[in-house]
């Protein structure tokens, strides 16, 4: 199970849609990375809206890949947390401060237009 | 208790599959999606631990259903190596696995009640419970 990501202009877009599983998140933040440094795009949106649960792994990894992105030269911006994600990764305890976050994909463009200076 | 539905987690797929399952049954028994995401990250984290310090073992789901109140019991067990100290996994950021350290406290804020047994070298069996409000 690969998640796909798709190029626009400078930017990448990923669309959650499917239960994620441990390896798949593993292999979609290698693939993102690796997307990253091929296309060399400077921001990047990951759409949660179809995510129903998002557990301390699964959290953990989206995390990462924020952190990790950044490190390449890359913003991430997470949108469309669910309400009762939302609900549940505070009562897990995982804040994921640091991690830009918007309410949908529009504003998740423009928040990174915004980080980005364009 | 007495297991209605129970998933054998040996492999990291199986954790999808028990938390798709304890889903489906908060779904059924009329639980709102909040709390079915609750349960569902509940499951998720419990199958985990089992794949991550005991290899294999069982996650297994029993309705509840009395004239006071009806509700969603899971329970965890396995035969791995159990549990030194409780008190320092059930501390909230304690991991020994470099992950986020939300796992059992955080369960326990999940769900409505939470018990753990567990002894080094037999195992451990945790059970916990959901009531519909």
């Amino acid at each position: 199970m690969r998640i796909p990501i798709l190029k626009l202009h400078n930017y990448l877009l990923i669309s959650i849609q499917t239960e994620i599983d441990d390896q798949t998140a593993i292999q979609f933040q290698e693939d993102l990375l690796d997307k990253i440094h091929k296309s060399g795009a400077s921001g990047v949106v990951i759409d949660l809206t179809s995510v129903e649960i998002i557990d301390s792994f699964i959290a953990k990894v989206l995390g990462d890949v924020v952190s990790m992105s950044d490190l390449m030269g890359a913003k991430v911006v997470l949108t469309g947390i669910q309400p009762a994600v939302a609900m549940t990764l505070i009562d897990l305890g995982i804040h994921l401060k640091n991690v830009p976050t918007a309410l949908d994909l529009e504003q998740g463009l423009i928040k990174l237009q915004q980080e980005l200076g364009v | 208790m007495e297991p209605q539905s129970c998933v054998n987690i040996h492999k990291e797929w199986d954790i999808v599959g028990a938390r798709q399952l304890g889903r489906e049954m908060a779904k059924n028994l009329g639980f709102g999606t909040v709390d079915q995401a609750r349960i569902a990250t509940a499951v998720s984290e419990l199958a985990r631990n089992i794949y991550l310090y005991a290899e294999q073992g069982q996650v297994c789901f029993e309705i509840i259903d009395s004239i006071e109140r009806r509700g969603l019991c899971m329970m965890a067990i396995d035969s791995g190596p159990g549990i030194a100290d409780i008190g320092q996994v059930m501390q909230d950021g304690f991991t020994t696995s470099g992950g986020l350290g939300a796992g059992l406290p955080g369960v326990k804020r999940l769900m409505d009640e939470f018990d753990i047994r567990s002894e080094v070298g037999e195992g451990t069996k945790i059970i916990a419970t959901k009531w519909i409000r």
